[in-house]
């Protein structure tokens, strides 16, 4: 499904990604952990196609087309999503109407019909109640004013309804209390299927004791420097990063 | 022949031959020569058979109006002088050459209109001018072609009521004491350069009157169009909301592209007696001239409401998006006690676009009340300016005003300007000013955009967004299409 080889990404000439090699077949679910800094978000942004990164090297192809050579927007409708790790405010837009706005957008690009008024809500509101998340929350502009935790089930809903094919979950999982880190995971492990893969952010075990990743990987000074199974997140749990070379008092 | 080619070739006739003095047998096309003179303002005073007190009113107008100066040194607008003879003041498309179909109209133009989903809506219009009034209406409409009304449509439902809703020339008969009450009764004919011209000269417009304790049952629309080449569009419109009264208004504009620049001056005088409300909505979308600059209307507009009566309201609610250059003040004078005025604005500006606009709130009552929201957004290398005077008398106790004036850029080659006046005279009022500007941020645009949306669309999102508070004052008729014409009016604005 993705192919990432030999990947390597600087900002402002500087060079964050440094040779990264990942696949991720259809499915699988695949964590990726790491000290701060490290190039977790810098390849999420690299993957999602945001402006300002530099590819120096290496190529990604994902169902088998040249993704790098993607627009954002045709990288979405090819079925990538991006959650955030710092969703951003768009003051003044309602969150019915952004998430709209992008099932249509995504929908047209695919050359499906776009969905209208009353279809639309029937299916959002559907997955509002799947998170817990209020008929309030979808009238509000998108993220203005939300707390943590909000934006982090925002992220989740957006996902929830754009049902991508590859979504890369950035940190989703911090700032969220106990209960809604279990209602975000099952939204998640809701979207899992055998078409559905996914790439999973995170600081925290505990985050996978609910989806459970098929592969783990600890990514340091821009470069995966380990990959193995669920026990990997519980080694580093305990381990920290020390192991890699990171001082973690830096 | 088409409609316009024929008022084009009668233009080209007309205005080659040499026209002596009483020249009026020759026009059999309804188009007055180039130039503005004493004989002109006569001349359209006649077309029009105006009573004399009408004609004496311009002619004075047309007198002070050559003693006075354009206004051409506190606005932020930078143009070449206009050549004011070499225009023409009177240009009517005869009856029978009503526009029948979309097939005189610019095609690049129809292919915006698409986009905006118009098309239909100047069938509609135009159906109204064939005079098909079997619909329920939702929308009643006059459309001004050039320089007169073609047709006022659902005007027999609206007379059951005693609603006049008509041409102003019309009115001039149907209702001359009314007119003459009120005609210059908010602007008078001394008020400024552009105003005063008008008065001089103007050709025709709407004109309203809501009796007494009369909840008008639609909304009431004028269409504006200016079709024919240099001709100079002066429209009027007066409309009276007696007391308890209340009326809903639109007026939507679009002009043809042409190379060269048209001027449009227009006056807008509403006034609202005791108790009485007019809402005014303005989505304005003249041509704005091309991506290098070239062409486009001069859009210099005067628009004033009097707030005469106790508890009266008048909202001013614009979206500005189209002519090179707009210079317009929509503004309410609250005389009455407890009156309220608002002004919600959006001006968008392109390329290179101009605008300098404003409101002026003048609290003369007691306890009045003014409200101005104004979004400004530039792109390209649009200059746009937001200039806003509020003035509190001595007599205005307890006057309320409120200022919120946010700015959005969109790259970095455009600019914003705010330029506030506040004159308090009165101790016990109270006038807030708020001020903000920001730029699209490349966050935003990329969160859109990995959501599915391309980046016009996206910019279109944030921007209706950032207009949402004043977008939402418009009726519903309109409110679509204002959206539609925020994300139009940016094209090309970024990437
Ligand atoms: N625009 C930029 N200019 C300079 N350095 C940058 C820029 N963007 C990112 N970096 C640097 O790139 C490195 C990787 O950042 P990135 O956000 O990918 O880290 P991360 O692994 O996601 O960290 P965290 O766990 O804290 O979220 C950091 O050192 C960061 O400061
Ligand atoms: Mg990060």
């Amino acid at each position: 499904m993705i192919e990432i080889k030999n990947l390597h990404a600087s900002v402002d000439g500087k060079e964050i990604l440094k040779g990264i090699d990942l696949t991720i077949r259809p499915g699988e679910v695949h964590a990726i952990m790491g000290p701060n800094g490290s190039g977790k978000s810098t390849l999420s942004y690299v993957l999602a196609g945001r402006d300002g990164y530099e590819i120096t090297e290496g190529s990604v192809s994902f169902f088998g087309k040249d993704l790098l050579a993607m627009e954002p927007e045709e990288r979405a409708a090819a079925g990538l999503f991006l959650a955030f790790q710092y969703p951003v405010e768009i003051p003044g837009v309602a969150n019915t109407t952004f998430l709209k706005s992008a099932l249509n957008a995504i929908r047209k690009q695919r050359g499906e019909p776009e969905l209208d008024a009353m279809q639309f809500l029937k299916l959002v509101r559907e997955k509002t109640k799947a998170l817990s998340m209020t008929d309030e929350m979808l009238k509000r502009a998108v993220n203005v004013g939300f707390s943590g935790g909000e934006k982090k089930r925002n992220e989740t809903l957006q996902m929830a309804v754009l049902q991508p094919k590859f979504a890369i979950l950035d940190e989703t999982d911090s700032g969220l209390d106990i209960d809604a880190l279990k209602i975000v995971a099952e939204g998640v492990n809701a979207l899992r299927s055998p078409e559905r893969s996914m790439l999973v952010i995170t600081h925290y075990q505990r985050l996978l004791d609910y989806i459970v990743p098929d592969h783990v990987h600890v990514l340091a000074f821009g470069k995966i420097q380990r990959s193995g199974g669920k026990e990997l997140a519980l080694e580093l749990e305990k381990n920290g990063y020390a192991e890699f070379g990171v001082n973690e008092a830096a | 022949m088409a409609a316009t080619t024929e008022t084009v070739e009668q233009v080209r006739a007309v205005t080659e031959q040499k026209y002596k003095y009483g020249f009026t047998t020759d026009i059999e096309a309804d188009v007055a020569p180039k130039g503005l003179n004493e004989d002109i303002v006569r001349f359209i005073s006649a077309k029009k058979e105006e009573p004399e007190w009408l004609l004496e009113w311009r002619l004075k107008a047309f007198r002070v109006w050559q003693e006075m100066e354009e206004p051409r040194h506190w606005a932020k607008l930078s143009y070449p002088p206009i050549d004011y003879q070499d225009a023409h003041y009177y240009a009517a498309p005869k009856m029978k050459d009503r526009p029948k179909s979309l097939d005189e109209v610019d095609p690049e133009l129809l292919k915006t209109y698409e986009k905006l989903g118009i098309p239909l809506r100047e069938q509609e219009i135009l159906a109204g001018v064939e005079g098909s009034e079997g619909r329920s209406p939702a929308i009643a409409v006059d459309a001004v072609f050039d320089s007169v009304s073609v047709a006022t449509t659902f005007k027999a439902k609206l007379e059951e009521m005693g609603i006049i809703f008509c041409s102003i020339s019309e009115a001039v008969h149907k209702c001359p004491e009314l007119v003459q009450k009120y005609l210059g009764s908010v602007v008078p004919y001394t008020d400024n350069f552009y105003a005063t011209l008008n008065c001089a000269v103007f050709t025709d417009g709407s004109f309203v009157y809501i009796p007494k304790g009369v909840r008008c049952p639609m909304e009431l629309s004028t269409y504006f169009r200016i079709n024919q080449a240099n001709t100079g569009q002066f429209e009027r419109t007066l409309i009276i909301a007696d007391e308890g009264s209340y009326v809903s208004y639109l007026e939507g504009c679009t002009a043809p592209k042409r190379d060269e620049n048209q001027l449009h001056a227009a006056v807008v005088e509403l006034v609202a007696l005791d108790d009485a409300q007019i809402k005014y909505s303005t989505v304005q979308n003249w041509y704005p001239g091309n991506e290098e600059g070239v062409g486009g209307i001069y859009n210099f507009v005067t628009k004033r409401g009097a707030c005469r009566g106790r508890n009266s309201k008048i909202s001013w609610t614009q979206v500005e998006t189209g002519s090179a250059i707009t210079w317009k003040y929509p503004s309410c004078i609250l005389q009455g006690d407890n009156s309220v005025g608002e002004f919600y604005s959006v001006a968008i500006t392109n390329n290179f676009q101009q605008a300098d606009t404003g409101t002026k709130m003048i609290h003369i009552g007691k306890n009045t009340r003014s409200t101005i929201v104004s979004k400004g957004i530039s792109a390209g290398r649009a200059q746009q300016t937001y200039r806003g005077l509020v003035k509190i008398l001595p007599k205005a106790e307890g006057a309320r005003n409120h200022t919120q004036c946010d700015s959005l850029l969109i790259g970095d080659q455009c600019g914003a300007h705010t330029v506030p006046y506040i004159e308090n005279r009165n101790r016990t009022a109270r006038v807030e000013h708020e001020a903000t500007t920001a730029k699209i941020s490349e966050d935003q645009l990329f969160y859109c955009r990995q959501r599915g949306l391309s980046e016009e669309d996206a910019v279109s999102l944030i921007v209706n967004g950032f207009c949402k508070e004043v977008l939402k004052e418009l009726p519903m008729e309109f409110a679509v299409e204002a959206q539609k014409l925020v994300g139009i009016s940016l094209e090309g604005s970024v990437g």
